[in-house]
């Protein structure tokens, strides 16, 4: 193999040479420079000298601790409940301030708690705002790749007819996909404002009055699943026309035969086009995990990653940590973590859709 | 990257247009590019009549847009490529005098003397950077407002208390007449946080960090006051005083205008639209004293020298040509930005005894209090933004604060205490 490359011809790798070396230089440089970096103190700008600190910027984001919290009690032993009936436990920074009992406690803060008995088993986390920005990433990975793809299915099936006018709805459904995303966030901010927003009056109008408005970047319960929908659609149009490209591949003689065969709508789809698709639905969910993996954009300019950390994501916090805190370091060691995160997912995706022969 | 390259097409552009001149360059990076008011314009006649005042300089300016601006400086920086003379936000200064970035502006200090507090960048005892105004902020309302429900027009001396504030806001609220009494301008995300909000958070007694040693935030951004700064802050979003951090930013802009806001928490720069809706009516009335005194926060942009030139004298020729009263009373008439001298206000249209903006001038005088002086100021303001969104939002006021004080402390520990 290695004899083959070099023996090829030199105006081969003097055209390869260009792209090449951008990909090196933007991609695969700043990658290794990242893993380095993250295993260090590298700031932004400062006058002091870089050192190493080995795991120190992972053990950081990803320590966890478990405590269980007892009730307070009376002198008698019994537990003291607030006028609701609540169980009054001691402040959790009681422990995690300053005491020197609990080291292990030390700067942590409440990720999430349950209730055991009358304990409350608390999840302590080293840095909540990764642990959210990861489980929050993870659930708009989650939702998006399924949905998008789905839709974009749904759309390319639709558009793949022979009507007349058919070209002007393919242009309508891929024109948010070439508007810059930070225009679209710009425009959907729009969309979701709180009170007279054009989707609450929207919803009002059709429900004649019934729908309260909300406030939907505003409220921890909608904002996530707002940044969704909207990031759905910007991108939907894209994956259309890929699953588009996938279904002209697909031999009309395959229908024709169906057809003759007295197959219906549903099952020429399930035996002629959907296995005829496999490739290109494997292309399609590797890049929308990727690209919703790569979240940054309408989070940067719609909420910033509030309210209360509902939207924060992966990519925004090393942006906002590398550059907005000065902390490279920081942010560097979220990428790893990213990149570590994308390629098992990747390499799991590849496995469960391998060939089976 | 993009930054780096432009930076350095930008100096190599520079370096071959003075080598065709006689007089010796000198590089100025502006942060306004397209700015809504006059002050790009004023800023390039500036250059302009100075470099006709004499002969051994010319002033080349370079002008960014505010957002990109310290990003292209911080690149620069690292290439090496930092222009001659620097356009810096107050606040910033000592994270580029520490970063080297900025050298002392080494002019003679009684060129100063009569300046506001605010427009001096002070970092270890030196001078770094000088502006040619301040800004100020105000509870922007209408007369007529506060006598329909029977509040006291505070002043400078008797501003209000907090259980009087809190009692406008109530009454205000109850009666159903505007959509919030207040509007914080919680549609400014970025510096507009720190800047407009840590004063209330030190009128309470508390403050972003420990003045005395700049070490430790401790006991001063989770200390009592400020756990009771924190209540407070909750309490005005909880009772419906004050639109939401998701407020819409074109209501930030009219919302007092169009009377949707009874009172607005603004700066001078938005104060003339006020006047001109609502003339003697209008009203710019004094931060409250929450019990450590009223304050309000200072520093605007200011000019200094890059640490890197070759020429520092010419650098000094120029920020001392702009340190004249003409200039300070030209910009506040351009922008309506504060003079830095009270006899440059004595000259200017809205800021000279009995003009509309007047009050801000006192304002300036007597409640500023510039921003935390530290390099790690810039990462300090990033916290204490997300504190008070997250506070704002209903989180836990003492975790957060707890949080945000871990944050700060971890970030100094890891600068090696900035120098300090």
């Amino acid at each position: 193999m290695a004899s083959k490359l070099t023996r090829s011809n030199r105006a081969g790798w003097l055209m390869a040479f260009p792209g090449v070396a951008l990909i090196a230089t933007f991609i695969i440089l700043p990658f290794f420079l990242a893993f380095a970096f993250s295993l260090t103190n590298q700031r932004l700008a400062s006058p002091n000298p870089t050192e190493y600190v080995g795991f120190e910027n992972y053990r950081d984001l990803l320590g966890l601790s478990v405590f269980t919290l007892e009730p307070e009690r009376d002198e008698g032993g019994a537990v003291i409940r607030d006028e609701d009936g609540a169980i009054e436990y001691p402040r959790l920074r009681s422990f995690t301030r300053n005491n020197p009992d609990f080291p292990n406690l030390q700067g942590k803060r409440e990720w999430f708690s349950w209730q055991s008995g009358e304990n409350r088993t608390v999840v302590l986390a080293s840095d909540v705002v990764f642990m959210k920005a990861l489980v929050n990433t993870i659930t708009f990975v989650l939702v998006v790749a399924p949905v998008q793809a789905g839709l974009a299915l749904c759309l390319a099936l639709l558009i793949n007819q022979k009507l007349r006018g058919i070209s002007l709805f393919r242009a309508i459904y891929f024109m948010p996909v070439v508007v810059s995303i930070v225009v679209v966030s710009l425009l959907w901010q729009f969309i979701y404002s709180p009170g007279d927003g054009l989707l609450n009056n929207i919803l009002s109008g059709l429900t004649f009055g019934l729908f309260e408005p909300r406030d939907w970047l505003g409220d921890t319960s909608t904002a996530l699943g707002s940044i969704m929908a909207m990031s759905i659609w910007q991108g939907v149009g894209f994956h259309m026309v890929i699953w588009l490209a996938g279904l002209q591949t697909i031999s009309p003689t395959l229908y024709e035969a169906a057809e003759i065969e007295g197959s219906s709508k549903w099952q020429s789809f399930r035996y002629v086009t959907w296995p005829g698709l496999r490739n290109t639905a494997v292309l399609i969910l590797i890049v929308i995990t990727m690209q919703a993996f790569a979240l940054f954009a309408q989070i940067d300019v719609m909420t910033n990653g509030g309210p209360l950390d509902s939207t924060q994501v992966l990519v925004f916090q090393a942006v906002e940590r590398g550059y907005g805190r000065q902390d490279i370091s920081g942010g560097s060691t979220i990428s790893v973590l990213l990149f570590l995160i994308v390629l098992c997912i990747s390499l799991i995706q590849r496995w469960l859709t391998r060939e089976r022969n | 990257m993009k930054l780096t390259l432009s930076a350095t097409a930008l100096a190599t552009a520079s370096a071959l247009a003075g080598a065709a001149s006689a007089q010796t360059e000198l590089s100025l990076w502006y942060h306004g590019a397209g700015s809504a008011n006059a002050e790009e314009a004023l800023v390039n006649q500036l250059v302009e009549e100075f470099n006709a005042s004499q002969s051994d300089w010319t002033v080349v300016i370079e002008t960014f847009p505010q957002l990109a601006y310290n990003d292209a400086v911080g690149a620069a920086a690292l290439a090496g490529e930092l222009p001659d003379i620097l356009d810096v936000d107050g606040p910033v200064m000592p994270n580029w005098a520490w970063a080297g970035y900025m050298q002392p502006l080494g002019i003679d200090e009684a060129k100063l003397e009569g300046f506001l507090p605010g427009p001096i960048g002070r970092w270890q005892d030196e001078v770094y950077s000088v502006g040619l105004w301040d800004a100020a902020v105000a509870v922007t309302t209408r007369r007529s407002i506060l006598e329909q429900y029977g509040i006291r027009v505070p002043t400078l001396d008797e501003p209000w208390s907090l259980e009087e504030f809190n009692g406008a806001l109530a009454a205000i609220a109850a009666s159903g007449d505007f959509e919030y009494p207040l509007d914080l301008g919680m549609a400014w995300t970025g510096e507009w946080y720190p800047y407009a909000f840590s004063p209330f958070l030190q009128s309470f007694g508390g403050d972003i960090i420990d003045r005395e040693t700049y070490q430790t935030a401790e006991g001063v951004l989770n200390g009592d006051e400020a756990l009771a700064f924190g209540e407070w802050w909750q309490s005005l979003f909880e009772n419906g005083y004050v639109p939401g951090t998701s407020q819409d930013a074109a209501d930030r802009e009219t919302g007092l205008l169009d009377g949707k806001y009874a009172m607005s928490w603004n700066g001078n720069w938005a104060a003339l639209p006020v006047v001109e809706a609502f003339g003697d009516d209008a009203l710019f009335l004094p931060a409250p004293d929450f019990g450590s005194g009223p304050t309000i926060g200072a520093a605007s942009w200011q000019f200094g020298v890059s640490a890197t030139t070759e020429h520092p004298e010419g650098a000094r020729a120029f920020i001392e040509f702009a340190l004249q009263d003409r200039w300070f009373s030209a910009f506040s008439d351009g922008t309506g930005l504060i003079p830095v001298t009270a006899s440059a206000a004595a000259e200017t249209a809205n800021y000279a005894p009995g003009g509309p903006l007047e009050a801000f001038y006192g304002l300036s005088e007597a409640q500023a209090l510039v921003r935390p002086v530290t390099p790690g100021y810039i990462v300090q303001a990033k916290v204490f933004e997300k504190a008070l969104s997250d506070i704002a939002n209903g989180a836990d006021v003492a975790d957060t604060l707890d949080a945000a004080v871990d944050e700060i402390n971890e970030d100094i520990e890891r600068n090696a205490g900035y120098g300090h």
